[in-house]
């Protein structure tokens, strides 16, 4: 599926005012999705995934390439244009991990699955904190991995250009990983999320109110400084958490 | 009048997806009534009535569900013009996976759900193979990949049909299933229409209420399984 442009024209927010805006995306275009709880992130995901022409409550389109997509071709065989990934999303199949994505590469007609099979299982032990064979079923892998194996099968197998990401902070990944990942994949990715370490890895930034897009961010010289020093702080964090986790007393204050 | 025939598994998200259905045909002025297709209990006549959905229940009870369903759907398309509806949607649960209510000529729906397991799309027959759309739901619980392995595994079963991914508890997906409704077409009377695919049939001493075990007791259209040999069976002695 070639894919040169996503385009969402605005629509109206909660209460009925226009959101004056138009959002053009390219392949490898990394857009973070940030606002309250309830302020409308959760429904501009759903109108991209519907590709959205109006039809829906906003009143939001989204173009491909420019255009109106062909409805009809969205969904035939399993192809459709956006693909997505949430925290309360599961593994459901009872099969071990390289069965599991064998099973997914043929439905996508893989011409050598094997080596498709051991790319992915590679790039999702890249992303998880703690590393899993292709032998282990996939229920019963931890949520870290499940999200690492999620992101990494979406990306390399899925025939879908965009992808959309919503919430999964918590799950205990290299999330800059997971972030060049899709970038090198050429995916334009949707992430709405609460954390500030992911929120600036972004190209740009929407910021929602009121059921609306708000404004739109571009981080600036002056940002991406800061986001290394959140970077860093956040590394510290990870620190403390191994030091407790090891069984470790945790002395960082400073004592006279 | 038109017509939506709306079928699939129990608890495959029948009733929620016709729901979302209604409140969008509701919203472009089409008033819509709904027959209600059941073996046992009319359970989802109270949902359909709080939503203010004018709603006929048939419960098929000691009869085949498939068979009471095209027995009564001439009477339901003249109940469905009497109440001055724009639109009727039956739905009715295809119970033995044989089952397949959809009519030519009347556009036809099949609810399946992605949780019922990948090999679901080529264990179900007729329903799926012959509808006109197939809606997947539940896919907001499982995997990318998963909904990509079904929905792969559906247009294998039906290359023909139109598949949406739908939650039903949200309604995330109907505008896309409401593009694939716009030209329903109109059906005065499906009067001498003709099934897409023959009924499962049944006609034996079981149909008229034997209950009794045992060749003696079977008469009518009595069908015998093939079983392998029994010295190809392995045999677990010690």
């Amino acid at each position: 599926m070639e894919i040169r442009t996503l385009t969402i024209l605005g629509g109206t927010n909660k209460n009925k005012e226009k959101e004056d805006l138009t959002l053009t995306c390219s392949p490898g275009d990394i857009i973070c999705v940030v606002g309250p709880t309830g302020s409308g992130k959760s429904r501009f995901l759903s109108d991209i995934e519907a590709l959205a022409q109006g039809d829906t409550v906003s009143g939001r389109r989204v173009l491909v390439n420019g255009m109106v997509p062909d409805m009809a071709a969205e969904g035939a065989f399993g192809q459709k244009i956006v693909a997505q990934l949430s925290q309360q999303m599961n593994f459901v199949m009872d099969l071990a991990v390289e069965d599991f994505l064998k099973l997914h590469a043929e439905a996508r007609l893989v011409p050598d699955a094997d080596v498709m099979v051991r790319t992915i299982l590679a790039a999702a032990n890249d992303l998880a904190g703690e590393k899993f064979t292709g032998k282990v079923s996939v229920t019963q892998l931890s949520g870290g991995q499940s999200r690492a194996l999620m992101i990494a099968d979406t990306a390399l197998l899925s025939p879908s250009p965009v992808v959309l990401i919503d919430e999964i902070e918590n799950a205990g990944i290299n999330r800059r990983r997971a972030i060049e990942l899709l970038v090198k994949k050429e995916k334009i990715s949707f992430i709405a999320t609460h954390d500030p370490v992911l929120a600036l890895m972004g190209t740009r930034r929407i910021f929602f109110r009121d059921g609306g897009i708000a404004g739109i961010i571009v981080p600036d010289d002056a940002e991406r400084e800061s986001a290394v020093c959140v970077q860093q702080v956040d590394d510290r964090w990870v620190q403390w958490r191994e030091t407790i986790r090891n069984g470790n007393l945790l002395h960082i204050a400073q004592r006279k | 009048m038109k017509l939506i025939t709306v079928a699939g598994p129990p608890s495959s998200g029948k009733t929620s997806v016709i729901l979302h259905m209604i409140a969008a045909f509701r919203s472009q002025g089409i008033s819509t009534g709904v027959v209600k297709f059941d073996c046992l209990s009319p359970d989802d006549t109270e949902i359909y009535e709080k939503a203010s959905v004018p709603v006929a229940t048939g419960l098929s009870g000691g009869l085949c569900p498939d068979h009471f369903f095209i027995a009564n759907i001439e009477e339901c398309v003249e109940w469905g013009k009497k109440s001055g509806f724009a639109l009727l949607i039956t739905e009715s649960a295809g119970l033995c996976c044989r089952c397949s209510p959809h009519i030519r000529g009347v556009t036809g729906i099949c609810v399946v759900d992605v949780l019922s397991g990948v090999n679901t799309p080529r264990k179900i027959g007729p329903m799926l193979r012959l509808a006109d759309v197939v809606v997947i739901t539940k896919g907001d619980v499982v995997s990318q990949a998963e909904r990509e392995v079904f929905a792969f595994r559906t247009s294998r079963s039906n290359p023909k049909a139109a598949i949406v991914m739908m939650n039903g508890l949200t309604g995330q997906g109907i505008a896309g299933l409401m593009r694939h409704l716009s030209d329903v077409p109109q059906v005065e009377t499906v009067k001498d229409a003709v099934l897409r695919f023959a009924m499962p049939a049944a006609l034996c001493s079981y149909c008229l209420g034997e209950t009794r075990i045992g060749r003696t007791f079977q008469i009518g259209n009595v069908r015998r399984m093939d079983f392998p040999k029994s010295d190809k069976v392995s045999r677990n002695e010690n």
